[in-house]
């Protein structure tokens, strides 16, 4: 095949713009408006790509999106993309591109190499070599990957911008051929919101290939018009290189919207790629059909193209691939390819696999007259040529279709395949929809629609143009009518030739075995041909999906859009059954590939998780804090001054807490504010422990559990009024806790009268901890008695803080004395400063995270989530006593199932480790064995919780054990992952101050 | 992308909802007089039907409102959406199964007060 640029203008060039580009290292020129696969061929281009399995030299077998085979390397560095298929790949200046498959260079003629090893490489090749011995596939693999790589992954990060954009319409049209032209002139005459996708640059589909008029014009002629009139609709949006790549439920669809690749680099600019999310009304699908490819002996050879490709080639870019060029046909659409190619100046051809000789007036006989040579009876042998086609070889069939007759060998340079048309149903087969096989039409068709939704023209397996037109058209105007509008369809007068049943051929059959003639392929792309298929079967593959993994057919980019249907019906052939008894493939989203950049859209970097910060995060910053991520909050975490590490902070920020005061941002604790007649009652029900006769002024703390008595959040929670809480839940657990309360409310108790509101980022809450806190907090607090007498621990007082209104609670998580100061957020960081100020005399210590672990794990406070798993009840915790025996509550009928009652349940307990020093990592299973045994290893329980304690000078761990609570005193081992063994002491948890003398002081 | 009727809001995108599973499942207003059995039906046992099922969901990321919907799970074909304690139309729900609202006010207990543990860890 040597193309040429005939002088007869493409439609879609501007042969006064040339364009210059690379490719594979060398300058080319094309027109402005080719694409990258018509600007090759024009230049004569034969060999582009090479094959990932047998290295067979490639060429580009088709002019749109089902291209397996010419894949290219687009650009470099940031803007590289990698495998994009040449034909479509509009042309622009500047473009540089490289075979996906260089290896070989595609320029060398390496075939002899190929197809000597073409018999070593056959289905399951690498499953069956480099499975033995398994460590040595790290070694195979480089090999393979260079051997078989298709394009490379970018290594830079993409520095284009994407967008998505939610639009709802009445109908959206999915392709912009004549048949969804038809049904949005339809749908938008009446004036409906219709949206009409097209993945390509241009309207009419394949309106420039067809032959027959449309109300007396050229069908290329009705589309300009078509077009023209569709522009004039005000709520019609018609969105070109716009891929619908994805049909969902309630047809809720995505569109990827390509909006610069077209351009220049230099001239891109704003976003890339726009994700339309569409939910629409109505949906017709009008998506059009793909060529089938024929499956003959080295049918992979450059030369070698789907019919309709050419005929594009030829009309839209004005490329002739051929001066001699035979197609081989199961089906009239050849003819129309044949005419156009004739009229481009080559010599024609037909093979025909269908028998008898043309009637008068149809496709056949016209072409015949114009000049083409048919020959009707012969089915497609074997290509000839090594770098490039020479000749088809043809055999004719006897009467039982077997080619077992007379044998031609037709020169050409260039061989058309017109092997039917399989319906592009991939988008009703996402929406659910269940595809069938037809006999009569030889291709999958859609099953009955989806809701709201029709297929409308050659994805629907309506092959002529006047069919296309009136189904498009009546499918517009009701799905416009269903939307509430007024909509007709048109009547079009269309005059065409009729359209012969297109043949049944899928490989000739010449009596000889799959495996000993030469490759015939199927899936270009992962070089599986029609005896792979074969040897999959023999070696007892029977389900289509299971012979689709084994051979690797239809898992290239393309998805099996040319191959599939072909290797579907040899598999048949090889079973001896239908088609349809073979099953159908289900296609899923993308139809396309897809970038990453569209689906994360402007949810990158900073916006892909925003972060919450508390009021004070800039002082924090200021104090050289480290943070750490807690859900979506900042907290602080330590606060290191210079030179110190994690732990040297840490245990001078615990011993400033013990010895004088430190100061804790807990402003990240979940609050939720409840008011209603009902609201003690509410809290009644969603915790353990009684709340009715709470005092206002006072607070309480609170275990919540889930149904199965499991403890799920804790936190402090203050009577503020007769009607009014102020609930305080875990960082992390905020959420859930208000939907908990949320659903029960609204779900079951109905008739509750309670009120509930997140305010956690309304207040800020500075805890001020230490024997000197009070002496701090007394210096900003004004209004407030601060005395033991008048304000007790667990108590709660509206004080006035450094001029701000602030509710003052005397609570602690550190076993300290301890005021948290709970000020407007708006006036957080102004609180803050005053009360660093204050405590400057005494020492004040920030402190963070890491530090109240320590603390609260000295005293032996649980935090939900760490020392809690979802399977531990309060009795487990040792909690038994906030457990009430005389109201039920959420969880309560649980704590009595004869599970969760038994003895021998994980219990919270303390650890000593018997070598001081030595801290338990976390999660360190725990076993009563000193030493190390065979597995599997008897283990008790876990560590949960671990660290090195400053204010004992020694290691803590709280830990769940298996009767824990029996094993006080005992010795038992942990398992460390060096295999060490290390003994420790169950105890209790509280390791400090067992008295609570320090939180009365 | 399922698109749901808020009875309160209107058709909005399933991503602004979150499931709760089956529907008309009644909180037992006295767990003492159920078995471990009995309890545990409440607690674990769904129907997972294939086709029609009732169902709750809850507007999450909207009004914050819970309804519920008869859904058929194998179309993903909504039926109904209808709010708590309503009846679906034309259909029969098994009738202890519906106790939305139709209750004696289960959460009416009394604060005994004889186990307060609250202070004594905070």
């Amino acid at each position: 095949m040597t193309g040429s640029r005939i002088d007869k203008a493409g439609i879609r060039l501007d042969r006064k713009r040339t364009v210059n580009f690379r490719f594979n290292g060398r300058s080319y020129q094309g027109f402005a408006g080719d694409t990258l696969a018509s600007a090759v061929l024009a230049a004569g281009d034969t060999v582009l790509s090479r094959s990932w399995k047998y290295h067979r030299p490639r060429a580009i077998l088709t002019c749109g999106v089902e291209e397996p085979a010419a894949l290219v390397q687009l650009e470099l560095g940031a803007a590289t993309i990698p495998n994009a298929k040449m034909p479509e790949v509009e042309l622009y200046e500047g473009l540089q591109s490289e075979s996906a498959l260089p290896w070989p260079s595609p320029a060398k003629h390496l075939l002899s190499i190929n197809r000597w090893f073409t018999p070593l490489f056959p289905a399951g090749f690498y499953y069956k070599t480099f499975m033995w011995p398994a460590k040595a596939w790290m070694w195979y693999e480089r090999f393979i990957r260079k051997a078989g790589g298709l394009g490379a992954a970018p290594t830079e990060e993409d520095e284009s911008l994407y967008v998505q954009q939610n639009i709802h319409c009445d109908v959206l049209v999915v392709g912009a051929g004549v048949a969804g032209l038809a049904a949005a002139l339809a749908a938008g005459r009446s004036g409906a919101r219709v949206i009409l996708a097209e993945l390509g640059a241009h309207l009419g589909g394949s309106a420039h290939r067809l032959q027959g008029t449309i109300n007396g014009k050229p069908a290329r002629a009705w589309v300009a018009d078509a077009q023209r009139e569709l522009a004039q609709m005000p709520e019609l949006r018609i969105i070109r290189r716009g891929v619908v790549f994805g049909y969902h439920d309630h047809n809720f669809l995505t569109i990827r919207e390509s909006l610069t690749d077209h351009l220049p680099l230099a001239e891109r600019s704003g976003f890339r790629e726009r994700l339309w999310r569409v939910r629409a009304g109505q949906v017709v699908l009008a998506t059009g059909a793909h060529e089938r490819p024929m499956v003959f002996g080295n049918n992979d050879l450059p030369g070698v193209m789907l019919s309709s490709a050419m005929a594009d080639y030829a009309e839209l870019y004005g490329v002739r691939v051929g001066s001699q060029i035979v197609i081989a046909s199961s089906c009239d659409s050849a003819y129309a390819d044949a005419r156009l190619l004739l009229a481009a100046g080559a010599t024609v051809t037909v093979v025909d696999t269908r028998v008898g000789e043309p009637a008068p007036g149809c496709r056949a006989h016209q072409a015949q007259a114009d000049g083409i040579t048919v020959l009707r009876g012969f089915v497609p042998v074997l290509a000839e040529g090594s770098a490039a086609v020479t000749g088809l070889v043809v055999r004719q069939m006897d009467k039982d279709n077997k080619a077992s007759g007379e044998s031609r060998e037709l020169p050409c340079d260039a061989i058309g395949m017109a092997g039917g048309w399989n319906p592009a149903i991939h988008l009703y087969s996402h929406s659910g929809g269940k595809a069938r096989w037809d006999d009569e039409l030889v291709c999958f068709k859609p099953g009955p629609a989806m809701p709201q939704q029709a297929s409308v023209g050659a994805c629907n397996a309506t092959w002529s143009l006047g069919s296309s037109l009136d189904e498009g058209s009546l499918a517009g105007a009701a799905a416009a009518t269903w939307a509430g509008f007024e909509a007709r369809p048109e009547a079009y007068a269309v005059d065409e030739p009729a359209i012969k049943a297109t043949g049944t051929f899928w490989i000739a059959e010449t009596g000889e075995p799959l495996s000993r003639r030469p490759k015939a392929f199927v899936d270009y792309q992962n070089d599986v041909s029609a005896s792979d298929i074969e040897l999959a079967i023999r070696e007892g593959f029977e389900s289509i999906e299971h012979i689709k993994r084994y051979t690797a057919m239809g898992f290239g980019t393309d998805q099996g859009k040319l191959g599939n249907i072909n290797g579907m019906a040899l598999a048949a052939r090889a079973m001896g059954k239908p088609i349809d008894k073979v099953g159908t493939t289900t296609f899923r989203p993308n139809y396309l590939p897809i970038s990453f950049g569209a689906f994360a859209g402007l949810e990158r970097g900073e916006l892909f998780d925003p972060a919450r910060k508390s009021s004070a995060h800039d002082a924090h910053v200021a104090a050289g804090c480290l943070f750490e991520d807690v859900g979506q909050w900042k907290r602080p975490w330590y606060f290191p001054k210079p030179g110190e590490d994690l732990h040297q902070a840490v245990n001078r920020e615990v011993m400033a807490v013990r010895g004088s005061v430190g100061m804790l941002d807990a402003s990240t604790l979940g609050k939720i504010d409840i008011q209603g007649p009902d609201a003690a009652k509410l809290l009644n029900w969603v915790y353990t422990n009684p709340w009715l006769k709470l005092e206002v002024g006072k607070c309480r703390y609170g275990l919540m559990l889930d149904e199965n008595g499991m403890v799920f959040d804790d936190g402090v929670t203050a009577r503020l009024g007769e009607n009014h809480f102020l609930m305080t839940t875990t960082t992390g657990g905020a959420a859930r806790v208000l939907g908990w309360l949320e659903r029960w409310v609204q779900t079951e108790w109905p008739d509750m009268q309670v009120y509930m509101s997140s305010v956690t980022d309304h207040w800020s809450t500075f805890a001020v901890v230490g024997p000197q806190s009070r002496a701090v907090v007394q210096k900003v607090l004004t209004g407030v008695d601060l005395s033991n007498e008048a304000f007790a621990f667990m108590g709660w007082r509206t004080a006035t803080a450094a001029g701000v209104p602030a509710r003052v609670m005397r609570i602690s998580f550190s076993g300290e004395m301890s005021f948290e100061i709970n000020v407007p957020s708006n006036a957080g960081k102004h609180v803050w400063n005053a009360l660093m100020e204050a405590g400057k005399e005494f020492g004040i210590t920030p402190y963070g995270t890491e530090a109240m672990h320590v603390l609260r794990a000295e005293k032996g406070y649980i935090i939900v989530g760490q020392d809690t798993d979802g399977s531990i009840s309060p009795y487990d915790l040792g909690m038994g006593g906030m457990v009430s025996k005389t109201k039920d509550f959420l969880g309560r009928r649980s704590l009595t199932r004869s599970d969760t009652a038994k003895a021998d349940r994980k219990q919270l307990v303390g650890l000593l480790t018997d070598e001081e020093k030595l801290v338990l990592p976390e999660g360190a299973q725990l076993t009563e064995l000193s030493q190390a045994a065979p597995p599997p290893v008897p283990m008790i329980g876990h560590v949960t919780s671990s660290y090195f304690s400053p204010t004992l000078g020694r290691s803590i761990a709280m830990a769940v054990v298996r009767g824990g609570q029996r094993r006080m005193g005992q010795k038992i081992h942990a398992a460390l992952a060096d295999g060490r063994y290390v003994a420790a002491t169950v105890c209790s948890p509280v390791f400090y101050d067992p008295q609570g003398k320090r939180l009365h002081a | 992308m399922l698109l749901i009727t808020c009875p309160w809001c209107g058709p909005r995108a399933e991503s602004e909802f979150s499931c709760g599973g089956e529907a008309h499942i009644a909180r037992p207003l006295d767990t003492d007089a159920l078995d471990d059995k009995q309890w545990g039906d409440y607690l674990f046992m769904r129907k997972n039907p294939k086709g029609q099922h009732f169902e709750q969901w809850h507007h999450s990321q909207g009004c914050r409102r819970w309804f519920n919907a008869e859904r058929d799970t194998v179309s993903y074909r909504f039926k109904q959406f209808y709010k708590p304690g309503e009846q679906p139309q034309g259909v029969a729900v098994a009738s202890d199964a519906v106790a939305d609202g139709t209750s004696d006010t289960p959460w009416a207990t009394t604060d005994a007060g004889s186990v307060d543990a609250g202070g004594s860890k905070a």
